[in-house]
This record gives structure tokens, C-alpha cells and sequence, in this order.
């Protein structure tokens, strides 16, 4: 938002020479950011690159280019999509992941919405109490809610994963949404309260559509969080078919000592794909509500 | 509140008083209602097995079978446990290089954002893109390329460059395996922390930084005492929550070493697992878990603190 105007000069001061200051920036800015990115960004090249080699190619750096692909094959995708259970795995997670966004969403609406525009007395302590679950990480919860799981009959289903997520998405949403809806005018509200509207009108008619922004935010970060989750699916989920695609790559396709890469690498690929699709759609929701929650 | 005086012209619907559309705009009770389903969840799935987890490591229970109390018993086990201790050695390690690195680099990587570059927004969006990708397909990506025989950062030491003779080790000894493990943490929680304190540097009016060059500050001096105690209370926070999830993590280990080479690169989170489920030892997993809480409860009220601190000095209500 501040981009032009306000950049700061860092590293030159305004009187340098312009080929120096050229120089200056190319050494101070350029070179190092190009690193960060070429670092940053080269596991994925990897991947990809991995993903569409023929297994000679791969084992074989002396007489090929291991950078670069000389035929490249479709066989680990093909492998991947129609000899093992990767169709069944991205539904599941499709399912549990929206059955948890929209769960989230819906409780965190309404206690965002409790908490910052129906003030009560210990409201800011609610909103600090549920700040503070988002700081209990699922590594000390997973053996007691394994047990809680098996009790429930839950134990590998899905719905266990649906009802588990929450714990860490809906302080986050609640985070999110309260900084939202601080930002919508009370004025609005307080027209319509003399309009006659009820409480819940005004939600549904004038603070809901305002916060759409917000929603969304919350539900793509929500989307991708429960895709990515990881140790509650290893831990609730034990029959092949209903594995999460990050918990089924890692435990369905590691199958004896030689590592299949090419197909491991292409179900990474393919795994990763749903969110880096998602996320280059909506790139500037996940910036603001990352720094949008860090900052609130 | 209620419609009785309204004048005709809105009232788009017909809305009888009954009592439930009364009790639906009884304050008290829609704030009841509106919390409900959120602290319901939280109650259920967090507070409960926290508790549960707590009471869980001081009895002997394991998979099918609710255990009987038997104090300590799991702690003073623990306590003679090489193992344990190595993972507790290993989890502070782990948490504490790698967060003071990920820090300085990501820190950096923030500054050079912060200049007027062109394709900005784009170069921010792939930034973000190893913390968008789930942390196991990434971390098996990790793996392949610090595959003993076929690593492409063996590959460019040996045949491109010429450095060495032999491959590298990467995860085939304790100390190596360390350190790998280490920079694919910290390679993964780089644009978090660049893309939060860019946000931060982005809040620092530049009139500060104008006022400043006028008094003649040099660069070193405007980034010390302009910009680091600006962005300390994002920092903070930032810093809180990476301390966290590093020291509790879990996916990048158990999808890169699962623990080995003999047991040397356990941190907490996987020991507990490898005890807790497969092994079926619900009450010794339990009580490693419960080991981290301290840890956990001292970074939570560094945050808290930092965060009451920048209140404060914004002049904020506390609400």
C-alpha cells in the first residue's frame, strides 16, 4: 500500500551518483533477494522436475543433466492417479477440509461478532482466552484426543478430522474477524437499531456483507490450514482410503527400501497443487490475513 | 429496541412479537447464543484434552485400556531415559538455531522487500509460497534432494564444482542429520517471518526516517534506533508463536528422519508420538507431551506481555 511513495531509501543516500547508487542497489538488493527466491523457490523446481522424468533419467546424473528433463514422461502422474488410492485421498481431504472451513467460519462469525459488537462485561477476556488457544499447539493434544476419539466412535472416520480442526482454525477465524469488524463503521449498526431492526438483522443485513472481505480471508487461510494439517490425520486415521493426501503420500507410497522418488515427487506435486492454485487466486487475502492477524 | 414507534416506511417484512423473536433480541442471551458454538468446540476439543492429557501421564494407560493412577511413575521413568533427554537436548537446539536464524534471514529478507523493486507484489506472492504448500510434501521434497546417492546438492559439490570427492552426508549420521533438518526448518518458516515484518516496516512512518537523514543519521543508525524498536512489538509476537511451533514440531522429522539415525533427531513431539500410538503407550506418550507445557507457558506470557506493551503505546483502549 505504500509502495512508490513512501519507499524508504535504505542504502543511498539522494545525492549519490546514479551509476553508483545502480551499482550500490544491484549488490545491496537485487543480488541477495535473487538468492533468497532461486533458494526459496528451487525445491519446487525439484519437485516438478522429478515428477516428469523417466526413472533412467533419475538415477542417472553421469549422462544426463540432472536440471534438466531430456524426455519428459507423464508415467508417475498416470501411476499416481489411476494404481493407487490418490483419487479417494484428495476427496477426503476436499470434504474435511470445507466441512471444517465452513464449521469454523460459522462459530468464529459468531463469537467475532459477540465479542467486539455486543460488549459485555469480560468480553476482551473471552477474546483473550480464545487468542490463547491458538498458542496450544495439536503436538500435546493428539494423544488425549486420540482416546476421546476412539470413545466418540470416531476413530477413523473423517468427521473426527471435521470436528478436531476447529481447535486451531476457529481462534485464528475469531482473530481475524474481530479486527474486521473493528473496522466497520458502528455507526451503521446504530442506524439500523433505530430503524428497528433486530440484532440478528443487522448481522445478516448490514455487518456480514460489510465483512465479506474478512470471510473470505478467513475461509481460504482456514481452507489451506486444514488441507496442510498433518499429525491429527496420521494419528485419527488408519485405512488406506480415507487418509488425507499429505498423510497418504507419506505412508502409502514409502512402500520397501527403494524409494519410488518420481512418484513420491509427483503426488507432492500434486498434493501441493490444490493450494498453490487456490492461493494464486486469492494471493492478496492471504497477505493481509497474515499480517492482518499478527497485527491485531 | 422494538418496533413500536417505527414510522411505515421501512418494515419490509412482517415480524410478529413473539416470544422467541424477543428472546432472540434479548442481549444477554444472543451473546450466549453467538458464543456458543465457538467456545462449545474450544471447551470439547481443547480445554477437555488438555486436562485429559495432563491426567493421562500420571496413570499407565494404553491403547484399549484406561489405566490406573500411578503418580510420577512416568516422569522418574523418563528421567532415567537417555532418549528423553536427548529429544529434550535436540527440541531446544532445534528451536533455538533455527529461530535465531530464520530471524536474521528473514529480517533481511523483509529489509530488501521494503525498497522500491519492481514486480513487488509478485515477488512478495512467491515468497509465500513454501508456507502455503503442506509442510510434509514439501519436507519430502527435503528428503529426495538429501537422498544419500542421488542429491542434486551432492551432485553440483561433486561433479559441477568439483569441491569434493565424496557425497555428502546429509541425514545418514547424527550431527549431519541435525543440521539438515534444521535448515529445512528454517528454509519453511522464512516468509513468515520476512512477510510479517515487512508488514511491520511498512507501518514505520517515513517522515521518521526523513527527520532523521536531516539530523544526519547514518543508515546503521536509523535502522537501530528507528526501525528495530518500531517493529520490536511485531517482532515479539511473530517471534512468540515461531518459538512455539518450532519447539513442538513435528511433521518436517517425522517425514524427513522419523527420529533416526539412532534416535538422535527425536524432538518431543515425535518421541511422544512414536511411544503414544504405534507403540501404544498412551501414558508415557502423555507424559512427554505434558513436558513441553512449561516451555510453552513461559513463551505465552512473553506474548502476552509484548502485546499488552504495544497497546499501551498506541494509546489503545483495552479492548
Amino acid at each position: 500500500m505504500t509502495d512508490a511513495a513512501a519507499a524508504i531509501p535504505q542504502d543511498n543516500a539522494p545525492e549519490t551518483m546514479a551509476w553508483e547508487s545502480k551499482q550500490r542497489r544491484f549488490i545491496t538488493i537485487y543480488l541477495p533477494l535473487s538468492c533468497f527466491i532461486l533458494i526459496l523457490l528451487f525445491p519446487f523446481y525439484w519437485m516438478t522436475i522429478t515428477a516428469f522424468k523417466p526413472n533412467a533419467e533419475l538415477m542417472d546424473f553421469k549422462n544426463h543433466n540432472p536440471f534438466w528433463i531430456t524426455s519428459p514422461t507423464l508415467d508417475h502422474i498416470n501411476h499416481l492417479l489411476f494404481n493407487t488410492g490418490y483419487p479417494s485421498w484428495f476427496l477426503t481431504t476436499m470434504g474435511v477440509a470445507i466441512g471444517s472451513t465452513f464449521l469454523s467460519i460459522f462459530a468464529s462469525t459468531l463469537a467475532a461478532y459477540a465479542i467486539q459488537r455486543l460488549r459485555f462485561r469480560g468480553s476482551p477476556y473471552v477474546g483473550l482466552a480464545i487468542y490463547l488457544a491458538y498458542l496450544v499447539p495439536p503436538s500435546i493434544l493428539f494423544i488425549p484426543l486420540a482416546t476421546m476419539v476412539v470413545q466418540l466412535g470416531l476413530f477413523d472416520s473423517p468427521l473426527a478430522l471435521i470436528l478436531v480442526y476447529p481447535t486451531f482454525l476457529v481462534p485464528f477465524c475469531t482473530w481475524l474477524l474481530i479486527g474486521y469488524f473493528k473496522s466497520i463503521p458502528y455507526e451503521l449498526e446504530e442506524c439500523a437499531l433505530i430503524d428497528g431492526a433486530t440484532r440478528l438483522q443487522i448481522l445478516r443485513r448490514i455487518t456480514l456483507p460489510l465483512a465479506v472481505p474478512g470471510l473470505i480471508s478467513a475461509g481460504i487461510f482456514s481452507f489451506t490450514l486444514s488441507w496442510n494439517e498433518f499429525i491429527y490425520a496420521l494419528a485419527f486415521i488408519q485405512s488406506s482410503e480415507r487418509k488425507t493426501v499429505p498423510v497418504a503420500i507419506l505412508t502409502e507410497l514409502v512402500t520397501g527400501d527403494v524409494y519410488q522418488w518420481g512418484a513420491l515427487m509427483a503426488g507432492s506435486l500434486l498434493g501441493s497443487l490444490p493450494v498453490a492454485i487456490f492461493y494464486s487466486f486469492f494471493v492478496d487475502y492471504y497477505v493481509s490475513s497474515l499480517t492482518g492477524a499478527v497485527k491485531e | 429496541m422494538q418496533q413500536a414507534g417505527a414510522p411505515a416506511r421501512w418494515v419490509p417484512e412482517k415480524r410478529e412479537q413473539t416470544w422467541l423473536a424477543w428472546l432472540f433480541d434479548w442481549k444477554p442471551f444472543l451473546i450466549v447464543i453467538c458464543l456458543m458454538p465457538a467456545v462449545g468446540l474450544l471447551l470439547v476439543f481443547l480445554t477437555y484434552p488438555l486436562g485429559l492429557g495432563i491426567y493421562l501421564a500420571f496413570t499407565d494407560a494404553t491403547i484399549g485400556r484406561s489405566g490406573v493412577w500411578v503418580g510420577l511413575e512416568n516422569f522418574i521413568w523418563l528421567a532415567g531415559d537417555p532418549i528423553f533427554w536427548g529429544a529434550v537436548f535436540f527440541s531446544v537446539f532445534y528451536t533455538g538455531v533455527a529461530t535465531v536464524l530464520k530471524f536474521a534471514l528473514g529480517l533481511w529478507l523483509a529489509l530488501l522487500l521494503n525498497n522500491h523493486i519492481p514486480f513487488k507484489s509478485f515477488i512478495r506472492a512467491i515468497i509465500l509460497v513454501p508456507w502455503i504448500v503442506p509442510t510434509v510434501l514439501s519436507a519430502i521434497a527435503f528428503w529426495w534432494i538429501y537422498d544419500p546417492q542421488f542429491s542434486i546438492i551432492s551432485y553440483v559439490f561433486v561433479d559441477v564444482l568439483g569441491w569434493r570427492d565424496t557425497n555428502i552426508d546429509f541425514v545418514a549420521t547424527a550431527w549431519p542429520a541435525r543440521w539438515s533438518l534444521i535448515a529445512a526448518n528454517v528454509w519453511r518458516g522464512i516468509p513468515f517471518v520476512a512477510i510479517s515484518l515487512l508488514a511491520g516496516l511498512q507501518t514505520i512512518p517515513p517522515s521518521l526516517y526523513e527527520a532523521a537523514m536531516l539530523d544526519g543519521a547514518t543508515s546503521w543508525q536509523r535502522f537501530r534506533y528507528i526501525t528495530v524498536p518500531m517493529i520490536m512489538p511485531i517482532l515479539a509476537i511473530v517471534m512468540t508463536f515461531s518459538i512455539i511451533f518450532t519447539f513442538t514440531d513435528f511433521q518436517l522429522v517425522y517425514a524427513i528422519t522419523r527420529g533416526g539415525p539412532v534416535n538422535s533427531t527425536h524432538l518431543l513431539a515425535t518421541l511422544a508420538f512414536q511411544r503414544g500410538i504405534p507403540a501404544g503407550q498412551l501414558g508415557e506418550g502423555a507424559a512427554i507431551a505434558v513436558s513441553m507445557i512449561p516451555f510453552l507457558v513461559f513463551a505465552t506470557l512473553f506474548s502476552y506481555f509484548a502485546l499488552a506493551r504495544r497497546k499501551w503505546q498506541q494509546g489503545e483502549s483495552n479492548d
